[in-house]
């Protein structure tokens, strides 16, 4: 399904190929394909087959607790999912999630990433510094905001504000008052470094003659920000954007170690963990598991664009 | 000019406040983790409290409670094999996308690509009923193969890039003088892209190392994995403060190493391969 986004994305950007090789050259053509072949068959075995099996399980309604009572649905299990309030409120979620954890880090990440390109003592050390969040095991980054972090007892927020208001200082209990904000949060902290370290490959890669050719020209800091940075770093924006998205969307361990879904912050993947994992509702997951694929699909179209135009100049170069 | 290295240091010292600002979080939990329970537990925080090694003791289960040697253990055997059988699989598929490329080869390469777009849920159903029909629940070495089909499509775009960067020129010399191919890839080849194949590994083995869904669901008491562990605190009230602090530093320690050691490598990986 995806492979047959991928040729339709890339079909313009196949570099010229020599002509067919004679019959003769048919079994030379085998071997060189031949060390491709395993990976091939690997991917496809482990990935794509269980997909299909996903999208036959869709059709049916299918609880795992009643096996004898499988039964052919048809887009039964899709238009159950469609209307589902609960389940409407986690695609509506996993939006929310995604677009303002991937904004939120890229402009952050943009920031450090000019901050970071300056020269500066230290400049190495605070480097490291700024990419550690993003090093941190995911649910042990997500176990440090739930207990360390946003503890109402014993937070280092809440303890940050006892310190600095005293006694009477308010001392809120974050998950629970914010629990999607809480979550994304913990995100924007793990995420901004990746997006720093993209953005910060792409002003590496800035042309230095021109701008100081546009200095010489008496451009000030803002014009040479608006007019050259800002265009070149489209692409690094672009493809921050949409890694973080793919990422984000399959977003599993935040939340299932802050909220364990509750409070309203149940995102798709989550959902369809429970579904199958609690509920054993097998047709129901499956359809929801479709549900995701669409939409990465939609946003991997775009991003396979970006990759495939960074290819392109890659290839020319 | 004075004004200028005036702004210059004010954005340094922003720049510096940013990353301490970053750490703090990670700070704090190192400090938290050298601390008694109770110390860890106050409000607000004492800065003063005296060290203590209880919590990595009670981590390392003389504490009560289960130990988090099987799952350490665990951990390692299913990202060690799996990066290994991706360096099987890749290597052989990313030399003949680079230094032979077949035809359609960015074709190939798009389609490792799209497989890395499919979400873990479009898959994790089946697979969950076909371990449980064959009885490979519980089974670390089905962890192995799923690791290695999330690693596979970065590890063959990387290390084609890797592989891309050796000189045709200087393989044709080798050829003209009669060099073999096992030859020429250890003389040659080798030399050149071992840096990236290195770094490759790297990713592929923390990738493994954090994975949380498919452990959780395919996994239960025997081949539990480190972060499957970790979740085991998630509902931990109060107590046990320090030894959670202890316990996330030290499953992430391995991260952390690999993390650092291939920082650079690490977004090019992460970004399949496009940025340079």
């Amino acid at each position: 399904m995806t492979a047959t986004a991928s040729t339709t994305t890339v079909r313009h950007t196949r570099v010229p190929t020599p002509k067919t090789p004679p019959p003769s050259n048919r079994l030379r053509a085998w071997a060189t394909r031949a060390p491709l072949l395993p990976a091939l068959i690997f991917m496809i075995a482990v990935t794509q087959l269980p997909f299909v099996a996903t999208l036959v399980i869709s059709f049916f309604d299918w609880n795992a607790l009643y096996p004898d009572a499988r039964s052919f649905t048809g887009f039964g299990n899709y238009s159950e999912v469609l209307t589902d309030p609960d389940l409407r409120k986690s695609v509506l979620t996993t939006i929310l999630l995604t677009a303002t954890v991937v904004l939120t880090s890229l402009v952050l990440g943009l920031g450090l990433a000019l901050l970071l390109n300056r020269r500066f003592k230290g400049r190495g050390l605070v480097r490291t510094l700024l990419i550690a969040p993003f090093l941190l095991v995911p649910v042990a980054a997500a176990l440090l905001w739930k207990h360390v972090l946003y503890n109402p007892e014993y937070g280092l927020l809440n303890g940050l504000l006892h310190w600095v208001g005293g006694d009477s200082a308010t001392q809120p209990d974050w998950i629970s008052n914010t629990p999607l904000l809480a979550i994304e949060a913990s995100l924007v902290w793990q995420w901004t470094p990746f997006m720093m370290l993209i953005l910060l490959a792409g002003l590496q890669s800035r042309d230095s003659e021109l701008i100081e050719a546009a200095r010489m020209d008496g451009a000030s800091n803002w014009q040479v920000f608006r007019h050259l940075t800002l265009p070149h770093l489209r692409r690094y924006l672009e493809l921050g954007a949409l890694l973080g998205s793919i990422y984000i969307v399959q977003n599993f361990d935040a939340v299932f170690t802050i909220t364990s879904g509750g409070l309203g912050t149940a995102n798709l993947p989550y959902t369809v963990y429970q579904s199958f994992y609690q509920a054993h509702e097998n047709g129901l997951a499956s359809a929801a598991g479709v549900l995701v694929v669409i939409g990465s699909i939609i946003i991997a179209t775009f991003a396979l664009r970006v990759v495939s135009s960074l290819f392109r100049e890659e290839v020319s170069r | 000019m004075k004004h200028a290295r005036g702004k210059g240091i004010g954005l340094g010292l922003t720049a510096w406040l940013a990353g301490i600002l970053f750490f703090l979080p990670i700070a704090w939990m190192v400090l938290t983790s050298f601390h008694s329970e109770e110390d860890a537990a106050t409000n607000p925080p004492s800065l003063a409290a005296p060290l203590t090694l209880d919590g990595y003791r009670d981590f390392f289960g003389t504490g009560g409670g289960a130990s988090p040697w099987p799952s350490l253990i665990n951990s390692t055997v299913a990202s060690l094999a799996s990066t290994l059988l991706v360096l099987v699989l890749a290597l052989p598929a990313a030399y003949a996308l680079s230094l032979r490329p077949v035809k359609k080869w960015t074709d190939v390469l798009f389609f490792f690509l799209s497989t890395k777009m499919l979400p873990v849920v479009a898959g994790l159903l089946p697979i969950y009923l076909f371990a449980k029909n064959t009885g490979m629940l519980d089974n670390i070495w089905l962890l192995v193969l799923l690791y290695t089909s999330m690693n596979l499509p970065i590890a063959v775009w990387m290390m084609q890039s890797f592989l891309a960067e050796v000189p045709k020129p200087v393989i044709e010399a080798a050829q003209i003088d009669g060099a073999r191919l096992p030859t020429i890839l250890a003389r040659v080849v080798a030399p050149i892209a071992l840096p990236g194949i290195a770094a490759t590994s790297l990713i592929c083995f923390i990738f493994s190392w954090n994975e949380l869904l498919f452990a959780r669901v395919l996994t239960g008491v025997v081949a539990q994995t480190a972060p499957v562990f970790l979740t085991g605190f998630i509902t931990s009230q109060g107590l046990f403060l320090a030894k959670v602090c202890a316990a996330s530093l030290v499953i992430s320690l391995p991260v952390l190493a690999a993390g650092f050691a291939a920082q650079d490598k690490l977004v090019q990986g992460l970004s399949l391969g496009a940025v340079k």
